[in-house]
């Protein structure tokens, strides 16, 4: 499948038949896709599917075995720090350290990130995640939500063209998960970046995501707009195709 | 892309100023195993000066050994130590996925060995001068020279330890933290290395430290250093430094290309 342009003009992301193997197992076998300005774009797959391989590749700790990637057309293999520093993440295995208080993390990733204006940006980002009264609460005290939207918050600090969400709301009530959801659609919003987002939640895809990516066994297996494409491949509900293509590929025409 | 560099040696060694500050248990060891230290030295060179024939000072040649082998192991242990913070708070993941760069990292944590070594080096100064009567004009300049070459073996040697810890993951600690015990019997802190067997004589002479304890002793003597020599532990540190470095970056290439760094973070530590 080559790379899908996104639908907000020029790719911020673009993957090239990406592949990473682990001796004799393929762990992801040569995906292309792309990721436009605006854009958000849903990893959708089983566990074990590789999901969390791209994105590790994507962030540049994971080498990949072929393939290319490009964020803001930099070449991540040649000039890894300057591809990087388009990009932020946030993750439910990567929490802050938990011996520093919010405001300590902020800063110090915001010094990494080369942040201007940090303590502006920091107050902002307090105020836009409900952080202010944990400002000066070390990390490893807060509930999983509020560890949640700290790193949310350091995801934000450099206004990443390319936010990389690995199950961003799992932890999270309906209406915390709710609230981040619109941030994020705000933010792809605003017209700089794009978000590639994976999530077991195909109620949150459905309602976020302007496309998604049906990930198998390391292969891309179907893509499209999530709204339409359960119809378009005789289901009623983007959980039911998941659950078709996770287990029985083959009775909707596709291996 | 200058500014951006000393602003994320910054970070590192910012992150290492937060977790002190708030921490009594990270400032102590600072400072209290080298009291311990000078005070148990110093109370037995004052012991020996006591039995033994006038004319020997035990101060400079014991005290002095103790007090620069305590800050050797100060500076490698404050390299080791700001790298497991970033273990034990399971970081590396935050951090590698950043813009960071690995000299840049490096960078950050010899930093930071530098501000807490240097610490422990002043209170050891401090309390052997005052409470034991250690005067450094026994060494002279060369004392400038001493130091220099037993901190950049302790970065070397700091690098390394990293290296090992990130390749055989956390538990490998323990087999960092002795390295300066088991090196000190081959670098002759408290004798001459002529009272080696000869086998030991080997390794000796690829450690720089060897040719300082033996500097300090000439010194002492009231004989001079030898230049060569001197030139040769700083060259032997300079190229240790290059080479733990080395083994760092390929230790990260290897923990990148198997997947070690990204389950590092997700998976080894829970």
């Amino acid at each position: 499948m080559p790379p899908q342009p996104g639908s907000g003009g020029a790719e911020v992301l673009s993957v090239e038949r990406l592949g990473k193997r682990y001796g004799a197992t393929v762990a992801v076998d040569g995906v292309s896709f792309a990721v436009g300005r605006r854009e958000i774009v849903g990893l959708l797959g089983p566990n074990g599917a590789g999901k969390t391989t791209i994105l590790n590749m994507i962030l540049g700790v994971l080498e990949p075995s072929s393939g290319a990637i490009r964020i803001e057309g930099i070449d991540l293999a040649a000039r890894r720090s300057r591809a990087i520093a388009h990009t932020n993440f946030a993750a439910v295995y990567a929490p802050l350290p938990g011996n520093l208080t919010v405001w300590q993390n902020l800063r110090i990733f915001g010094l990494i990130y080369g942040v201007r204006g940090l303590a502006a940006r920091i107050d902002t980002l307090l105020d836009q995640f409900d952080l202010r009264p944990f400002r000066n609460v070390k990390c490893g005290v807060l509930s999983s939500g509020e560890q949640t939207r700290a790193s949310l918050a350091k995801a934000m600090l450099n206004r990443p063209r390319l936010l990389l969400l690995d199950e961003p709301t799992a932890s999270l009530d309906p209406a915390t998960a709710r609230d981040i959801r619109a941030k994020i659609r705000e933010f792809a919003g605003q017209g700089t970046g794009g978000v590639l987002w994976t999530s077991h939640n195909m109620y949150e895809v459905t309602e976020v995501c302007d496309r998604v990516l049906f990930l198998s066994r390391g292969n891309i297996l179907l893509a499209g707009n999530p709204k339409t494409l359960p119809a378009d491949h005789g289901k009623t509900t983007l959980e039911e195709l998941f659950i078709t293509v996770a287990r029985e590929p083959l009775t909707l025409g596709i291996q | 892309m200058r500014r951006a560099r000393l602003h994320r040696l910054a970070a590192i060694l910012l992150r290492q100023v937060y977790l002190m500050r708030g921490s009594p248990a990270r400032v102590l060891p600072l400072f209290a195993w080298v009291t311990v230290d000078i005070l148990l030295w110093g109370f037995i060179t004052r012991y020996l000066n006591s039995v033994s024939s006038p004319g020997f000072d035990f101060v400079p040649v014991l005290l002095g050994a103790v007090l620069l082998w305590d800050f050797f192991t100060r500076v490698m242990h404050g390299v080791t130590t700001a790298f497991l913070e970033d273990v034990w708070s399971r970081n590396f993941l935050n951090f590698f996925a950043s813009p960071l760069s690995i000299a840049e990292y490096l960078g950050g944590l010899v930093v930071t060995s530098i501000a807490t070594s240097a610490v422990g080096l002043g209170v050891m100064l401090v309390l052997a001068t005052t409470a034991f009567g250690l005067s450094w004009f026994a060494y002279g300049a060369m004392l400038v020279p001493f130091l220099l070459v037993l901190f950049l073996f302790g970065i070397a040697l700091g690098i390394l330890g990293t290296a090992v810890v990130l390749r055989f993951g956390p538990a490998s600690e323990w087999l960092v933290w002795p390295v300066p015990a088991l090196l000190s019997p081959f670098v002759g802190v408290f004798y001459p290395l002529s009272t080696l067997p000869l086998w030991m004589h080997y390794p000796a002479r690829l450690l720089p430290p060897s040719y300082v304890f033996e500097g300090v002793r000439s010194v002492i003597a009231g004989g001079t250093v030898s230049v060569p020599a001197l030139l040769t532990s700083g060259g032997l540190a300079l190229a240790d430094i290059l080479l733990a470095g080395w083994c760092f970056a390929r230790t990260y290439r290897h923990a990148v290309r198997t997947g070690l760094l990204a389950r590092y973070s997700a998976e080894t530590l829970s």
